[in-house]
């Protein structure tokens, strides 16, 4: 899996220390234990968050993931400055994560079938979409549409990027387009929510899938729990905004460990095929997939 | 018009004229008090000052009907158009009941019901953006406000009849967004734009909402800081103080506004049109593209680094153990040129032999 790491890799955690607290059970866990159990607590199982390529690496046959844009970088159009500037917050971002945004896309495949993905990574700037996680998440929808080959797309985010102010915003409806697009001209699109996935991620793309998947107890939501906690004055119901709460009020097609995701995702794919294109009448090209499709109908 | 340009991002600085910090806060903090103003008219307000036959329709044929969100039909000017907008309230009594324009999911389905009831009877849009943000609260999130919002900014980069969005006043993140993907997009000039309230962004990135006004500054949220951006097209003049002052005088001016944008895109190809709005907003974005540099990091090959390289080895061994695959650098097995963290001096000595 040719990922570059363009920065000095990031110092995990997990690396330094020995152990690791499980928010789920309080239990510390052996970190060598946690990393061979595809960072799922062997005690509780509960699910932490994912590097990218640890991402990529569990969902992707071996060997198969060929990265796209690896390139693109964020410029500063606002010259926005918080308590850093921004570009000094990126520079920062890289180096500490490794990466040089919160998305890397590429093709791979899953069980031998031929995939678009677009993963993020929640340690970069929170996996918050600026312009490049936007325009990542599109070109990957673009090449499943001229390809016509099924489309994924993995989230974790708190939203839209606000040192990008509405050009952040912009990019929710440039990754709504893609995906339409795609709904558009029946090329199947996969969306896999990770803990966790909110705001302007989750209230675009992400919320979209002819399939949505999600891993046990994310957070997926809107808004921010205490500001729906602070709204309402109300208490909020028992795991509120977690992926079992979402499915039971139907916003999730399913809830898969970890451990079972990459099997389910390859067993969906086997239906979740781009439809046939319409024959064309002096084009060979049509044909040709046509009978190609009615043969993978066959078998 | 429908096929906007966005100006050269670099070039944005320049048209900030330097006037001192405080100043520049004050000024744009009185915008933001100006699109909040509750004597601001709103979106049945403002068709009462441009529109006639004006009938609201009502639910989302799901749930509910949602006083946040209003819509139907309006004839402005020679135009039969389908209307949609936030509506907020006057007074506090009306304010509660339109939960101070901040719509719940069902809103947001009524308007998703009404953009398809206009393509298909081929009537033009016209939204009205003026809200706080969508609902954030516990029933909001049951009923799918995210994907309420996002298949409506879907359907609409899609959809098969012209568009025009005007903000009004507070266009609030995905909550305005939401109704608020146009062919065009107008804006009154004391409205703001922008992808969060700027006390959230302060409370976030400041850590604390004190520091509102410097985070209104940044965002460059008034509407003509986001018309140099690219993302609104035209800013129509407020009468007097502001909107508030002249319901009648600012309806006219929109009206105005809304009927020469209908006239020029009524007549465009549909399939143009709607290609021009997926381009418009496929162009959206700050970004370059850097060659991978897979000798770069060498440059900062002083002692430092090579002492961390050491002392990062040192806890690969100390933590992890050999041959797991856990540091990016073992994960994924790149090319020799990028060597592990561990050989600090391999790395000096490509460089030498490349220079």
């Amino acid at each position: 899996m040719p990922i570059q790491w363009p920065f000095r890799p990031r110092p995990d955690s997990s690396r330094s220390d020995l152990w690791t607290k499980c928010p789920g059970c309080d239990e510390m866990v052996y970190n060598k234990q946690l990393e061979g159990n595809q960072r799922v607590c062997p005690k509780c199982g509960h699910h932490f968050r994912l590097r990218v390529d640890l991402r990529l690496g569990l969902l992707l046959d071996p060997d198969t993931f060929e990265e796209r844009d690896a390139g693109l970088e964020s410029l500063d159009p606002l010259g926005f400055v918080d308590l850093k500037a921004y570009p000094d917050r990126v520079a920062e971002q890289q180096k500490k994560t490794g990466v040089r945004d919160a998305a890397v896309w590429g093709l791979g495949e899953i069980e031998g079938q031929r995939v678009s993905i677009c993963a993020m990574d929640f340690a970069y700037m929170g996996g918050s979409m600026g312009s490049v996680v936007g325009e990542k998440i599109t070109r990957a929808a673009e090449a499943a549409l001229e390809q016509r080959i099924p489309y994924i797309a993995v989230s974790t985010s708190g939203g839209a990027r606000m040192q990008e102010g509405t050009l952040a915003l912009m990019q929710l409806v440039k990754t709504c387009a893609a995906v339409e697009q795609l709904a558009l001209e029946g090329v199947p699109y996969v969306s896999i929510l990770s803990d966790p996935t909110t705001g302007g991620v989750f209230a675009s793309f992400a919320a979209l899938g002819d399939v949505n998947i999600a891993e046990p107890n994310a957070l997926i939501g809107f808004a921010g729990a205490r500001v729906a906690a602070g709204t309402t004055g109300d208490e909020l119901p028992d795991g509120f905004q977690r992926s079992e709460f979402l499915y039971h009020h139907g916003f999730l097609d399913l809830v898969v460990p970890r451990a079972e995701l990459r099997e389910e995702v390859a067993r969906l794919l086997r239906y979740l095929q781009p439809r046939p294109l319409p024959l064309q009448h002096n084009g060979e090209q049509g044909q040709e997939r046509a009978g190609a499709d009615a043969e993978a109908i066959r078998g | 018009m429908a096929e906007t340009l966005l100006p050269p991002v670099d070039d944005v600085d320049e048209s900030v004229p330097a006037i001192d910090e405080e100043a520049l806060r004050e000024a744009v903090w009185a915008r933001v008090q100006l699109a909040r103003n509750v004597q601001r008219p709103h979106t049945l307000e403002l068709l009462e000052g441009m529109a006639s036959d004006v009938t609201e329709l009502h639910g989302d044929r799901a749930f509910g009907d949602d006083h946040a969100l209003v819509g139907g039909f309006a004839t402005i000017g020679e135009y039969r158009v389908v209307f949609m907008g936030h509506q907020k309230g006057a007074e506090v009594e009306e304010n509660i009941r339109r939960n101070f324009g901040m719509p719940r999911p069902e809103g947001y389905r009524k308007a998703g019901r009404l953009l398809k009831l206009a393509e298909r009877l081929g009537l033009p849009v016209v939204t009205f953006v003026d809200t706080p943000g969508a609902a954030p609260d516990a029933p909001s999130e049951e009923r799918g406000q995210a994907e309420a919002i996002a298949r409506n900014i879907a359907v609409m980069t899609s959809l098969r009849t012209p568009i025009v969005t005007v903000i009004t006043g507070e266009g609030g993140s995905g909550g305005a967004l939401a109704i608020a993907v146009g062919d065009v997009v107008l804006a009154l000039e004391n409205a703001i734009y922008s992808v969060i309230s700027p006390e959230g962004c302060a409370s976030i990135l400041w850590r604390t909402s004190d520091m509102a006004k410097q985070a209104a500054v940044a965002m460059r949220l008034t509407a003509r800081e986001q018309q140099a951006l690219g993302v609104i097209d035209t800013v129509i003049a407020e009468p007097g103080e502001g909107a508030h002052d002249d319901h009648e005088e600012t309806a006219r001016r929109l009206g105005e506004a809304i009927e020469a944008q209908l006239e020029a895109l009524v007549h465009h190809d549909l399939d143009d049109l709607v290609r021009a709005r997926y381009r418009r907003y496929r162009d959206y974005g700050a970004f370059t593209t850097k060659e991978m540099p897979v000798r770069e990091r060498r440059e900062r090959q002083n002692w430092v680094d090579r002492l961390r390289a050491l002392l990062d080895s040192g806890q690969r061994v100390v933590g992890v153990g050999e041959g797991e695959p856990l540091a990016p650098a073992a994960a994924d097995d790149i090319d020799e040129e990028r060597d592990t963290e561990v050989d600090g001096h391999a790395h000096l000595g490509h460089e030498e032999n490349d220079e």
